[in-house]
């Protein structure tokens, strides 16, 4: 069934709606367990237009499966998302750093109190991301470390390469995982791949792993085809590979490639003096799970990251 | 006034990125100016410039008191300004979300870091701030209620209010709150405007600042008193919101406007026929304190916060 969960007057004729389809059983008792995904909060984010249309069409090809609730709310920012804007326009906010949302504020905040308001119940909630333009990512899940004892069993069913507990911006205070775990909702963010595309054996691969979760929540009777079993990462195992020049980046190695410590990532360039201004080594040993896509750097820019124990 | 490099970096193709101070006096670290961190907030760079100017008339008169030292920095992110972007022009973040910040991360975060390493040890630090909602403000001081704040020295701006309020969950990477945490007592000036040049207001900020470091005995300066502020906090502030449609948005009330309940403040209008689609009320006696200035507006969007009227 679907649902309108906010909306609003755009400037002229055009109205602003978040939507969700909800799926349950033909038969309920009530105490049913709830999951809802939720995507879209930036709109250059796309891949999880793909795993949400993935979960209801699977969920409506064998719904006598489902033993619980699925709520999907797709798009966040439907306008960030036809627009192909990573915040939400005209009012140019990161729309995953007004959660709780508010009614005294601008639409997005009206907008996220009422997504806030809907998804409050639920047992489990995801919040599904592809990275940005700058970063590819491997599939991983990314945990606040204030509630990861509490959330790591579930986190783990979602057939990622990596559970990052970390508190990163996606988890912190302002975004949607942080307001909802605050209200009791349990919940995880799933990054994976790069902003604008759609990697579909990524986005396959937590496919898989949400009917997974879902299968360990009771929601669905089904078998798991989990085929990756993620790797629990500390920040004390993830090293962050800046830039200390500016230039284009030239990488050395395959994004999700092992490499040893000392190795070289990439090379930045000069392009005007055809002169290399950096090599970027490793810090460590292990993989490289985020690594730059977007070639132009400055000062700083974040070329990549190395998940693996300090002392490899 | 001495000229001062904040921070350098290294950039793609601008060449060095040099954030620059102006400190005027010397001895000891006693306050701290900050305008613009966003590429909009031209106001807040143009109250910066007509402060430079006086300071730099009162150092050169033998008006800053001795063994004090005054430190301006006009802009954090000019580059934003030159490119017509309002956050960081590499990856669009957003300079005031990014404190305290690590000289290890990307390049608002190295600013961020820097600037506040910079600034540590001041006594107190004033920032010309815009509000991430966009509109009019009668002219205030604001502050943080984090614990370490100080109502009784914000009274001494002299401006017509104080306005007192919780952090939101992205306050916490603002300037304003991390020079708390840090000792510094904060404030931020809204001067009422941001992408315009509000000749007026910008003059009563520069003479709020001058009355307060005139009155912490940091310069010597002949000013009038200014008001007797009312501290207020923002939970008392009424909000009005476009709730049943959006437009063109025909204001008829202003900030600094008493209004009795019941006035028509506003005319929400259809942009295709002209009809009025919602009338405005005002909900109660009161003061306008804040109004929406886009010519359009959503729907479930905040145009208006009223001060209550407390005594009739």
């Amino acid at each position: 069934m679907i649902e309108t969960v906010a909306s609003a007057d755009m400037l002229i004729e055009e109205v602003i709606r978040v939507k969700k389809n909800h799926l349950e059983p033909d038969m309920t008792t009530g105490r049913e367990k709830r999951l809802s995904i939720v995507s879209g909060i930036h709109g250059d984010e796309v891949a999880g237009q793909y795993i949400c249309y993935e979960i209801i069409r699977r969920i409506k090809s064998e719904f006598t499966k489902l033993k619980g609730i699925v709520d999907v709310y797709p798009f966040l920012n439907p306008m960030g998302l036809e627009s192909r804007y990573r915040d939400i326009p005209v009012i140019d906010i990161d729309m995953n750093t007004v959660f709780p949302g508010s009614a005294d504020g601008t639409v997005g905040e009206y907008i996220a109190a009422k997504v806030v308001e809907d998804i409050d119940g639920s047992d489990i909630c995801l919040d599904v991301h592809s990275s940005s333009v700058y970063l590819k990512e491997i599939p991983q899940v990314r945990v606040n470390s204030d509630i990861a004892d509490d959330i790591i069993e579930y986190a783990s069913r979602l057939n990622t390469d990596v559970v990052w507990v970390h508190p990163s911006s996606t988890v912190m205070p302002g975004s949607i995982a942080y307001a909802l775990n605050d209200i009791g909702v349990k919940t995880m963010v799933v990054e994976s791949g790069v902003a604008l595309t759609i990697d579909y054996e990524y986005c396959s691969q937590i496919v898989e792993g949400i009917f997974s979760l879902m299968e360990y929540m009771g929601i669905w009777d089904g078998c798991a085809n989990n085929t990756h079993m993620p790797k629990i990462a500390a920040d004390a195992d993830v090293a962050f590979v800046n830039a200390e020049s500016s230039g284009i980046f030239i990488p050395s190695v395959k994004h999700s490639g092992l490499i040893k410590r000392g190795g070289e990532i990439g090379k930045i360039v000069n392009v005007l003096t055809g002169s290399i201004e950096e090599v970027i080594k490793s810090p460590r040993t292990g993989v490289v799970f985020s690594l730059r896509s977007y070639p132009i750097i400055e000062e700083g820019s974040l070329v990549a990251r190395v998940f693996g124990g300090p002392d490899e | 006034m001495n000229k001062e490099i904040v921070y350098s970096m290294n950039t793609a193709y601008r060449g060095e990125y040099t954030i620059y101070g102006y400190s005027f006096g010397s001895g000891e670290k006693a306050a701290c100016i900050i305008g613009a961190l966003r590429g909009n907030e031209y106001q807040q760079l143009y109250i910066s410039s007509l402060m430079s100017k006086k300071l730099y008339d009162l150092e050169t008169r033998g008006s800053i008191v001795a063994g004090k030292r005054i430190l301006l920095i006009p802009s954090l992110n000019y580059s934003s300004m030159n490119m017509g972007q309002k956050y960081w022009i590499s990856d669009n973040a957003d300079l005031n979300r990014a404190f305290p910040g690590n000289p290890e991360g990307q390049a608002v975060s190295r600013i961020a870091d820097a600037v506040l390493s910079y600034t540590d040890g001041y006594a107190y630090g004033i920032q010309f701030a815009s509000f991430y909602m966009e509109g009019q403000f009668i002219p205030h001081v604001r502050m943080m209620e984090t614990g370490r704040q100080s109502n009784s020295l914000a009274n001494l701006f002299g401006m017509q209010y104080v306005l007192t309020a919780e952090p939101r969950a992205y306050d916490r990477a603002t300037l304003n709150y991390n020079w708390q945490m840090n000792g510094t007592e904060a404030f931020s000036i809204y001067s009422g405007a941001t992408e315009r040049i509000d000749e007026v207001s910008a003059n009563n900020a520069v003479s709020a600042v001058l009355r307060f470091l005139t009155r912490m005995g940091i310069i010597r300066y002949n000013c009038h008193a200014g008001y007797i502020s009312t501290v207020l906090d923002e939970e008392e502030l009424l909000s009005i919101r476009s709730d049943k449609a959006g437009g063109f948005f025909r204001r008829l009330a202003g900030p600094g406007d008493e209004v009795t309940r019941g006035d028509i403040i506003a005319n929400i209008v259809n942009p295709m026929t002209g009809d009025v689609k919602s009338q405005i009320y005002a909900p109660t006696d009161g003061i306008i304190f804040f109004a929406e200035e886009a010519p359009m507006v959503y729907q479930n969007s905040v145009i208006f916060k009223m001060i209550r009227r407390l005594h009739n």
